[in-house]
């Protein structure tokens, strides 16, 4: 690159360092610091009593069984939308990115409508386990079958092909031909999955009740004026979920983003 | 794989009946929940002075967020992408945490931030300028959570593409901008269009954040969201048909973006 490109690109490196940094890394230094601006004692009441500690699990479980669910559902979808063919799969697989367009507040209500206490099927969900992690499910599901949707259309049908003219069964085709080339789309969509699960609060505002996903907890500490507990919490619900992406996107290898 | 007939239809069957469960049927409730009682009386919850101020903060919070985000969106993206080093690496590793952080965290954090008792707390309050708990902090988090969306959509793109056109336009003597603006741009901008379009949604429908640092008073920081959810969390029938109302019009503004999305995915490399 010419010197003054290289001079022009460092500005644009500044900025957008700078930009990162008031936006987003400020305030989440603020957090740390707050963190463990306070007794190391303090620090760890608050994030080892019995509502933290269930808190972190009910948060962490709800979104690492929705990223499971999602990875399996995701890439059921994924496989008819792609190799199947039916009347009005276009419009499906346009409304596969509803979610991603539909505020989460609209999401909630839906789900309470049709599960909660009015539910026309007789299902009463809301208010439990359960209709935490069909909100999460909903929310993420955009995000195994965009991912592995591109790499099954790419996919050579030709040795699936060979292999099942040498005999192998649909069972052991799709164990050692075809998830093998999906691996890395379906786990990259799942960890993301996962990310948005775990910071997932619109959808379950409503619907959650008395289910103290770790989100509410905080939410709850800031209202009742308790920022050293909320940061604390914050704190370690960021680092665990940092630690289970890395995990999760290792298992799929790295994948170019 | 040869798939028989039987099996290719109870694969679609479970795909089909997942999707009826999970996406189709809750959308078709919320309209006719909303137009249970009639479209006067949805008609009337939505044109309330508070739905028509939360309508027009819902939309001043995405003009403000989405072109500053689009803005370093493409910056960022072409500074991971064709510089490189160590500090734009870092910044590839970093621009993701907004997806990964709860929303609630992002309003505590900038409650430290610029709250009264925060680290920027006293400067404000001496200029009497109000940030959290009125719409600037507002602002500030819907910017943050829809931070990543343009990166992420136009990253990829600009890896496609590669530069050799840039090279070339840069060896005829193009000055950097006028390869940006006749190269550059065009080949990514699907990739953008995209990433605004993604961004657009998600600062519109932001609640969690916002949630924070808003002061929940109508017709001054109560936006879209934040309306649904404080009348669904009111009492008695009129309470739910108004939020029921608040939220179509949320419903309807994102069926316009599925739209706007379905038409420019086509266009989009599928490349991720």
């Amino acid at each position: 690159m010419p010197r003054v490109a290289r001079r022009r690109g460092g500005l644009a490196l500044g900025l957008s360092t700078l930009y990162l940094s008031v936006i987003v890394l400020l305030p989440l230094a603020a957090v740390t610091v707050k963190a463990v601006s306070q007794s190391p004692s303090d620090f760890w009441h608050s994030v080892t009593n019995p509502l933290a500690i269930r808190a972190l699990a009910i948060s962490l479980g709800a979104a690492l069984l929705s990223a499971a669910v999602g990875a399996v559902m995701g890439t059921l979808i994924a496989w008819v939308l792609i190799r199947d063919d039916f009347p009005g799969k276009r419009i499906i697989n346009a409304l596969i990115d509803l979610p991603f367009a539909l505020p989460t507040v609209v999401a909630a209500l839906t789900l309470l409508a049709l599960y909660g206490p009015d539910s026309p099927f007789g299902i009463h969900l809301a208010y439990t386990r359960a209709v935490v992690l069909v909100a999460l499910l909903f929310v993420t599901l955009p995000f195994v079958v965009r991912s592995v949707q591109p790499v099954l259309l790419e996919i050579d049908k030709e040795v699936e092909e060979a292999a099942a003219s040498l005999g192998a069964s649909n069972a052991v085709i799709f164990k050692r031909v075809v998830l093998p080339a999906l691996r890395p789309a379906i786990l990259s969509g799942a960890a993301l999955a996962f990310a948005r699960a775990v910071g997932e609060v619109g959808s379950l505002l409503i619907i959650a009740g008395k289910v103290q996903i770790a989100s509410l907890v905080i939410l709850n500490d800031i209202e009742s004026d308790a920022p050293h507990a909320a940061a604390s919490l914050s704190l370690v619900l960021i680092v665990l979920s940092l630690i289970v992406l890395v995990l999760i996107r290792r298992l799929g290898g790295r994948v170019a983003h | 794989m040869l798939i028989s007939r039987r099996a290719k239809l109870s694969l679609r069957t479970i795909a089909l009946l997942y999707l009826l469960g999970l996406l189709i049927l809750p959308v078709v409730v919320v309209f006719f929940k909303t137009f249970e009682h009639g479209f006067g009386v949805a008609w009337g919850w939505m044109t309330t002075p508070a739905a028509i101020s939360a309508l027009s903060l819902s939309l001043l919070m995405a003009l403000i967020a989405v072109p500053l985000n689009t803005i370093f969106g493409v910056t960022c993206a072409l500074v991971i992408v064709r510089r490189r080093g160590r500090l734009a690496a870092v910044l590839d590793a970093l621009i993701d945490l907004p997806f990964l952080v709860s929303p609630i965290i992002v309003g505590l954090a900038l409650t430290l931030v610029y709250g009264i008792h925060g680290w920027f707390g006293t400067f404000f309050t001496d200029h009497g300028i109000r940030i959290i708990f009125a719409v600037p902090g507002m602002v500030l988090a819907t910017i943050f959570v829809s931070l990543p969306f343009v990166v992420r959509e136009v990253a990829p793109v600009l890896v496609e593409v590669g530069d050799e056109q840039e090279q070339a336009a840069a060896t005829l003597g193009a000055s950097d901008w006028q390869t940006f603006w006749r190269i550059t741009l065009p080949s990514i901008r699907w990739g953008v269009i995209y990433g605004v379009i993604l961004s657009t949604a998600r600062a519109l429908g932001e609640i969690g954040a916002v949630l924070v640092v808003s002061s929940l008073v109508a017709g001054q920081t109560l936006t879209l969201p934040l309306l649904v959810y404080q009348r669904a969390s009111q009492l008695g029938p009129g309470a739910v048909t108004a939020a029921y109302a608040a939220a179509t019009e949320l419903a309807v503004i994102s069926l316009v973006v599925l739209l706007a999305m379905t038409a420019f995915s086509s266009r989009r490399p599928q490349s991720r």
